[in-house]
């Protein structure tokens, strides 16, 4: 049971954004996908949410072709949080987030989803928020509670089977301490046993919370595995143009990367 | 900065909706249609006073009473007066509806049928039939009522269709690329119409005329009768995706990762949208405003949840254009004012208005 690409190509125009990349997302993992801009990072997300079409390869969830799954029972084990959200109608907070029990209703908002979408506010940090109107939210309040719509949306399914939660930069605009908490909250589904994979752009998160890592640069897959085996200085300047020290601190949950002096050699 | 994280209930960011329940505001649009209706099928150059219109209705049940209605006021009643009432109501409701799904589509509170351009497409329809009427009369037989309304519809879906082409792109409505390109089919539509009216004789020019004005003026049970199809399968079509619309407002990408089939629903949203937008210019003209003044007024009172709003929007549009008519058959008795006139007097400084408030999003 996983979310797995297969040999994916993406070709847009001349332009190959992605090459002969493959990837599979198990349950109770936390996978993180990190690189430089243009990498191809999102263009993988967007494959793995079935977003965007392959030139070769394929796409399976749970073993069946992802195209193939009816859009109702893909959306009760496969959610996506987009990197940035346009909604321009004065919907609550706690609204927003009870949208995201849409895949799970019959009729009508059960106690059930009420109580749901109350959890998943809180597990982001904006119960506060609920009766707020979104248009007056600023942006990591936002991305927090498009988090808590996504967490809605599978709160109950790791108990129920495999299920894939696929972040965009979900920390992008969020201060320290709600970074923490929103890779917390990612790290806690995947313990369930829920499968996550996330964009960052911070290594040492990265390290911290990801199971493993994925990097991508130029449309390839460069290297995949564990924080510690992925994160060498050699690796990390090859990837981005940056020199580093990697520390390794007993106890520490992750390996440290820390930018030597003069590091930038040639930002790409 | 010392925002505590835990603020008390806030006072602000406006909480003034949910005030008015779901269901109180179903009872008092409910209770204004029906007391507009009644107001319009009494008021005019010959009054139908309640009293013997009850009376009438009672005695048609059978029960004596003295005040009955003389039979002049019957026949205004019967074969004026109540067409009229309910192609206004037919039309309201689905122009304000229309304008709600066409928002939500677009996801855009300032859309609506005329600003994409529907209208302008849907006149383009019904004016080119007007003039293929003469030509084509003879070989349609009775299919000649739907001409009209069968054009107009395809030049509605025809305008929809390249708004929605022009203005989406890549899953993503850009607001400005939306009103632009409704401003370039609604110039395009209205060269064409000016092209037409140039060919057209004398009595087809006094028709066109009517179109680009609006009227209630042409209702007779004739019309109702051929409206209601179109204008009913638009409004069922319309009323039963409220859930859908609010996960479509989230974004396309959204609402197809919450399971929803987004390329039938905008399938079904453009064909609705466009068989009633088609259907009310071809009885009615261009009514202009209704679609996009009404949903944004009512979301202020009950949220943009379109599950309460799109049955609320109905009614309300209903009410809205039986209320204009009333107004515009008797403020100049015993002529009448162009009811698209009227509602443009309306909208024009209620667009405004929302235009100015924050950002103009309700």
């Amino acid at each position: 049971m996983s979310l797995v690409a297969k040999d994916v190509d993406v070709r847009r125009g001349a332009r190959v954004t992605l090459r002969r990349v493959s990837l599979a997302l198990h349950p109770g993992e936390l996978v993180a996908v990190v690189g430089p801009n243009g990498a191809g990072k999102s263009t993988l997300l967007s494959v793995l949410a079935g977003e965007q079409a392959t030139s070769l390869g394929e796409v399976l969830m749970d073993g069946r072709p992802l195209a193939s799954w009816l859009p109702r029972e893909r959306a009760r084990r496969l959610a996506v949080l987009p990197q940035e959200a346009s909604l321009g109608f004065g919907f609550l907070a706690r609204e927003v987030v009870l949208l995201g029990r849409s895949p799970h209703l019959g009729g009508g908002t059960s106690g059930e989803d009420t109580r749901v979408a109350l959890a998943a506010l809180d597990a982001t940090g904006t119960r506060h928020l609920a009766e707020r109107s979104y248009l007056t939210l600023s942006g990591g309040e936002r991305q927090r509670v498009q988090l808590a719509r996504v967490l809605a949306q599978l709160w109950d399914a790791p108990a129920r089977g495999p299920c894939y939660l696929l972040l965009d930069e979900p920390t992008a605009s969020l201060d320290l301490a709600h970074q923490h908490l929103v890779l917390e909250e990612a790290l806690r589904f995947a313990q369930s046993g829920g499968s996550v994979l996330a964009i960052l752009h911070d290594l040492n998160l990265a390290a911290r919370y990801a199971h493993r890592l994925a990097v991508l640069a130029g449309g390839r897959l460069v290297a995949s595995g564990s924080p510690a085996e992925v994160l060498q200085p050699a690796l990390i300047a090859e990837t981005f143009g940056v020199r580093v020290e990697v520390l390794d601190r007993p106890g520490a949950p992750g390996p440290l990367v820390v930018p030597a002096a003069a590091a930038v050699r040639s930002p790409r | 900065m010392s925002v505590p994280d835990v603020a008390p209930a806030p006072s602000w960011g406006r909480r003034a909706r949910g005030t008015l329940g779901p269901g109180l505001s179903w009872a008092v649009l409910g209770g204004l249609l029906v007391g507009v209706f009644l107001l319009a099928i009494a008021v005019g150059a010959v009054p139908v006073p309640p009293a013997s219109l009850g009376g009438s209705v009672l005695a048609a049940l059978g029960v004596d009473t003295a005040h009955r209605l003389e039979p002049v006021q019957e026949a205004v009643l019967l074969s004026i007066r109540l067409p009229r009432a309910l192609l206004g109501m037919l039309v309201g409701a689905v122009l304000a509806l229309s304008g709600a799904a066409l928002q939500a589509l677009f996801r855009n509170p300032l859309v609506d049928a005329g600003l994409l351009g529907t209208t302008g497409g849907a006149a383009v329809g019904a004016v080119s039939a007007i003039l293929l009427d003469v030509a084509l009369a003879s070989r349609l037989g009775p299919l000649r009522a739907l001409a009209v309304p069968g054009v107009a519809f395809l030049g509605a879906l025809v305008a929809t269709l390249l708004a929605y082409r022009l203005g989406v792109r890549g899953g993503r409505a850009e607001g400005p690329r939306v009103l632009l390109a409704g401003i370039a089919i609604s110039a395009g539509a209205s060269a064409c119409v000016g092209l037409l009216i140039s060919v057209a004789s004398d009595a087809q020019l006094r028709s066109i005329t009517f179109w680009n004005l609006g009227s209630l003026g042409g209702a007779s049970w004739e019309a109702v009768r051929v409206a209601v199809v179109p204008l009913g399968i638009a409004l069922v079509l319309l009323l039963r995706e409220g859930s859908r619309l609010n996960l479509l407002m989230l974004g396309e990408r959204e609402a197809r990762h919450l399971g929803v089939d987004v390329e039938r629903l905008q399938r079904r949203l453009i064909l609705g949208t466009a068989l009633g937008v088609g259907a009310a210019v071809a009885f009615t003209g261009t009514i202009g405003f209704v679609g996009l003044v009404v949903p944004s007024l009512l979301r202020l009172v009950l949220g943009p949840d379109n599950r309460r709003l799109l049955g609320a929007t109905a009614l309300m549009g209903a009410a809205l254009l039986v209320g204009a008519d009333v107004v515009s058959r008797t403020v100049v008795a015993p002529l009448e004012l162009p009811i698209g006139a009227l509602t443009s007097a309306l909208g024009a400084p209620a667009f405004i208005a929302l235009l100015a408030r924050g950002r103009g999003r309700a």
